[in-house]
């Protein structure tokens, strides 16, 4: 009986499947989900290929876009980086794909990115990263170093009263970029160089104990040290086991870490991690009527009641409400179409405001800072009064402190020099 | 709106103010240790003033208050487990049960039963307020019958000195008997005297401190040679040169016992290399089968120990001895496994063995990833093996390492013992010495060969119980440590386990001595080029097998 009940259910479904397929084929816009579903990067990147997923499905419940469906176009790129650039080209031209959703690492994106721009994509890029890039098609939803870093630092040292820093990260361009801007912004507001530690260590690090006793005796030298944190995903758990250990609590030497969310803490036992800080533009624990109708559906979606959400989550809600609202308001889902229309675009973050899409095709955000809590969640202890405008090309590198982005009709470039008011024309 | 909350604003003012009254008043006739319950109300309910600062001066005026009750409420506070009703703002006690919350009056100590997250919600605080209420339950606890609560309340307590805990050092220094505690008290009332004291007072204090290792006393005495403005904040050239001379002596010996860590860390890298090259020593080194699944029956041992611990929550202090017997027989097994299904038709391919296991490495890892999610599993470290075992402030060894340390040792000695005292180390020792000749006196080679790659295989499953102490336990866990595991078994002489031995623990000394200095990155590499210029140099490793089977 059971097994006729089965055999029936599976001959509705694919009938189901055929019908919807065929309704698919009729019109629908096809919308390109680029994010690792396997290798190192799945662990990060599968929660946003749901998130995009639930939108397509909430978005489609509404009505869809200019009257018709969307239909999400699934690829797995492996967290292989130059499959990513093949996936690509799969999307944009075999599977016809008016926009894509994507990318994690920044090496990933920067495979993608001549491919996109040869054939004119649109790229919604949802992920913290370190700026000193801007690309016609691509969409920087994330948080750039002057809407993540820069607010956090500001935080310690004026709040917190922090003299002497210690800069740690793991080998890679995010982190050397983003302390690089660290350092230089340190240094210009009369932090001298002896007060700032710089440490690098291999992805996946996970003897900690000369770094975190380094760091002890870096912080034993009077005035008040903070730990800037850049190190990547796993790597985190060791040294926060470590801190723990070595008995750095939170009070002493805070750590403020720009890659540590709420995902990342639900696999990590965080009780000596209390009060350590993080920076992001979103916590799950933001109390607004947004978020909690987020948070809900996305419980609901993935069928689990102990999944979190975290900033690139939002970033990812942004960046799709943002595209959909560009598409209604060109009336096409036109690459050049859309890339003019966006600029301007106001939606609600899920903070309680609205993020706006720059000319430099980054957004506006509010910068928040949560300490952890015993739940793996974060208390909001500080945030910016207005949302801030990510910026493109950082203020504090020489090399880029006279670049400007602006897409917009007159100016079109995404690193226009000030000083010599030329347009190099190389967009990465 | 904003009328709610500039009336809350003004009634928590009213609040301190009212308890600031009261607490002038107390009369006298109260039994010490209790107050009245509404004016113990009255401060508790100020401790959930929205204001943080605010709340810091409630925090202050409320341990002030003679009560028993005030510590398990400072303590409370400051393990987040203070909530306080939405629906009357009563204070409570909450104890997350399933997914409903035990709460308990503060005041009254009678029970609310479970209620639901949603009516109650956790009294706010951050870093600062952790600090005050560190400092708050350190003076309620300096009576403490346990010493070391009394150290660690102390430790506190002379990181902020003022005239009152100048007085309260002052009156426990006679009764204190506790030789830790009473140095800090000393080290408390010396830096007393270096900011308020007279001259020579000031240099007894330096002079004091000089001997002292407490960062407290460091920061003291640096703080003396602090330049503003071109000129020294510390006027007293006297004070000045002596401090100067007592960081020098403090410095010393701090360098010293540096030198003491970096020893430690590096035998406790060598100890995790060590535990995970042995079983590889084994494999690879006594049957020389090339086997790249080894970091992933590392894994199998550390998801074995999350799986332990899954099944027996109540008792993870207890886990850890449940977890290494059952990862070595899952190891082990998965490894007879492999013998059987693979590696024994690859005997003498080196090239194909290697391959194949490759292969297995993979699925081993996939397979994880479809039963346990591609997340990183949260192991629990048990509270044994949490926090440090302080030698002076300056040196403390972790409890996790020095633990895994031993371990290492253990199981070396377990496994030299299984080699040469056993009759199955007799027969192991014998085929990877001459087969055919082994063969023709009975003994059953394939058997062996079994048992010896699932013994190699259980120690690696051993090894990854120690590794889920330490690091993530997820799928990539075994390859971190696969490329270590074979540089140290190629380094110390393959099929020699005291090899094995020196050469991990020789590596993990390097490796700390070269990272401070070079960095994390360079280091790694730094060592790995040693290593190829060792092997160029003397390619059967520090200590080469010898006899007629090592020729071939």
């Amino acid at each position: 009986m059971k097994k006729v009940r089965l055999l029936k259910g599976m001959i509705a479904a694919s009938a189901l499947m055929v019908v919807t397929q065929m309704a698919q084929a009729a019109d629908t816009i096809k919308v390109g989900v680029l994010h690792s579903l396997s290798g190192t990067m799945a662990i990060s990147e599968t929660t946003l290929k749901d998130t995009v997923l639930m939108m397509i499905d909430e978005q489609n419940k509404k009505g869809g876009v200019l009257g018709k469906k969307l239909e999400a176009v699934v690829v797995d790129p492996a967290s292989n980086w130059p499959l990513f650039a093949e996936k690509t080209r799969e999307l944009i031209q075999k599977k016809k794909v008016d926009v894509i959703f994507g990318c994690w690492t920044s090496v990933s994106r920067k495979s993608v990115l001549p491919v996109l721009e040869e054939l004119n994509g649109l790229l919604f890029y949802p992920v913290q990263y370190e700026g000193e890039e801007s690309s016609k098609n691509v969409f920087y939803t994330g948080a750039a170093p002057n809407t993540q870093a820069i607010p956090a630092v500001d935080y310690l040292m004026n709040e917190i009263g922090v003299k002497r820093w210690v800069l740690a990260g793991t080998d890679y361009v995010y982190p050397r970029t983003t302390n690089k801007i660290l350092e230089a912004y340190l240094k210009a507001k009369g932090v001298k160089s002896k007060d700032i530690m710089i440490n690098y260590t291999p992805f996946g690090h996970s003897d900690w104990q000369g770094i975190v006793s380094d760091v002890k005796k870096f912080g034993s030298k009077g005035k008040k040290t903070a730990v800037v944190s850049t190190i990547n995903g796993d790597a985190n758990v060791p040294f926060y086991k470590e801190l723990g250990n070595q008995g750095v609590s939170a009070e002493d030497i805070p750590v403020v870490a720009f890659s540590v969310g709420e995902e990342e803490l639900s696999g990590i036992d965080t009780k000596p991690l209390v009060g350590h800080l993080a920076a992001w533009n979103y916590f799950q624990s933001v109390e607004d009527e947004a978020n909690d109708k987020f948070i809900a559906s996305w419980k609901k979606f993935i069928k689990d009641k102990k999944r979190v959400t975290n900033d690139p989550m939002e970033a990812t809600y942004i960046g799709f409400n943002m595209w959909v609202k560009a598409v209604e308001k060109a009336g096409s889902t036109k690459s050049d179409a859309v890339q003019d229309a966006i600029v301007g675009v106001s939606v609600p973050n899920l903070s309680g405001g609205l993020s706006t899409m720059m000319s430099n095709h980054h957004i506006t955000k509010p910068v928040l800072i949560g300490e952890i809590q015993k739940d793996g969640q974060f208390e909001i202890v500080w945030q910016t009064p207005d949302t801030v405008v990510g910026d493109a090309w950082s203020d504090y590198l020489p090399g880029s402190k006279d670049l400007i982005a602006d897409w917009r009709a007159p100016l079109s470039c995404g690193n226009y020099n000030v000083k010599t008011a030329k347009c190099s024309g190389q967009n990465f | 709106m904003y009328n709610i909350i500039s009336n809350i604003k003004k009634n928590s003012a009213m609040l301190i103010f009212i308890s600031l009254l009261m607490l002038m008043f107390r009369s006298p006739v109260i039994n010490a240790g209790t107050i009245a319950n509404d004016v113990f109300e009255a401060s508790l309910q100020s401790l959930n003033v929205k204001s943080l600062s605010k709340k810091r001066e409630a925090i202050k005026k409320f341990s002030a208050l003679d009560d028993d009750r005030v510590l398990p409420v400072l303590t409370a506070l400051s393990t987040a487990s203070l909530y306080y009703k939405k629906s009357d703002k009563t204070i409570v006690y909450a104890q997350k049960k399933d997914d409903l919350y035990d709460i308990v009056n503060v005041v009254s100590g009678e029970s609310y039963g479970q209620v639901a997250k949603r009516t109650i919600k956790k009294i706010r605080i951050n870093n600062r307020i952790r600090r005050v209420l560190r400092a708050a339950i350190a003076g309620l606890s300096l009576g403490s019958k346990d010493a070391d609560v009394r150290v660690s309340a102390l430790n506190e307590i002379i990181k902020e000195i003022d005239d009152d805990s100048y007085a309260l050092l002052l009156s426990r220094q006679k009764v204190e008997t506790d030789s830790a505690a009473l140095d800090l008290i000393k080290t408390g009332l010396s830096i007393y005297a270096l900011d308020n004291g007279e001259k020579t007072e000031r240099l007894t204090a330096i002079k004091y401190m000089a001997d002292s290792l407490n960062p407290e006393v460091r920061k003291k005495l640096a703080l003396l040679l602090v330049k503003e403005n071109n000129t020294y904040l510390e006027e007293d050239a006297a004070i000045r040169a002596a401090a100067k001379k007592a960081i020098k002596n403090i410095e010393n010996n701090v360098e010293l016992f540096g030198l003491v860590e970096t020893t430690f860390f590096g035998l406790s890298l060598g100890s995790v290399l060590v535990l995970s090259a042995i079983g590889l020593a084994i494999t690879f080194g006594v049957m020389g089968v090339i086997n790249m699944a080894h970091g992933e029956l590392m894994m199998i041992g550390a998801y074995t120990t999350y799986v332990v611990q899954m099944l027996m929550p109540n008792h993870i202090d207890m886990s850890l001895f449940v977890a290494v017997p059952a990862a070595f027989v899952v190891a082990g097994l998965f490894g007879i496994a492999i013998e059987r299904g693979v590696i024994r038709f690859l005997y003498g391919r080196p090239l194909e063995t290697l391959l194949a296991t490759f292969g297995i490495s993979l699925i081993l890892q996939q397979l994880v990833r479809s039963v346990f999610s591609p997340l990183n599993r949260s192991v629990e470290t048990p509270s044994w093996m949490s926090g440090s075992l302080e030698i002076n402030s300056v040196l403390s060894l972790t409890y996790n390492r020095l633990y895994i340390i031993v371990f290492a040792l253990i199981v070396f000695a377990v496994l030299l013992m299984i080699l040469k005292r056993t009759s199955l180390g007799l027969q192991v020792r014998a085929v990877s010495q001459n087969r055919p000749m082994a063969k023709a006196m009975g003994i059953r080679t394939e058997w062996v060969d079994s048992l010896t790659f699932g013994l190699g295989s259980g120690i690696a499953g051993v090894a990854g119980v120690a590794l889920s102490q330490l690091t993530n336990v997820g799928p990539n866990l075994g390859q971190t440590y696969i490329i270590d595991s074979f540089m140290v078994v190629v380094f110390g002489g393959v099929g020699n386990l005291w090899g094995t031995l020196v050469a991990g623990l020789s590596l993990g000394v390097a490796n700390k001595i070269l990272e401070p200095w070079s960095g994390a990155v360079l280091a790694k590499i730094l060592v790995l080029v040693f290593i190829i210029l060792f092997i160029q140099k003397k390619p059967r490793g520090l200590f080469p097998q010898k006899g007629r089977s090592a020729e071939n």
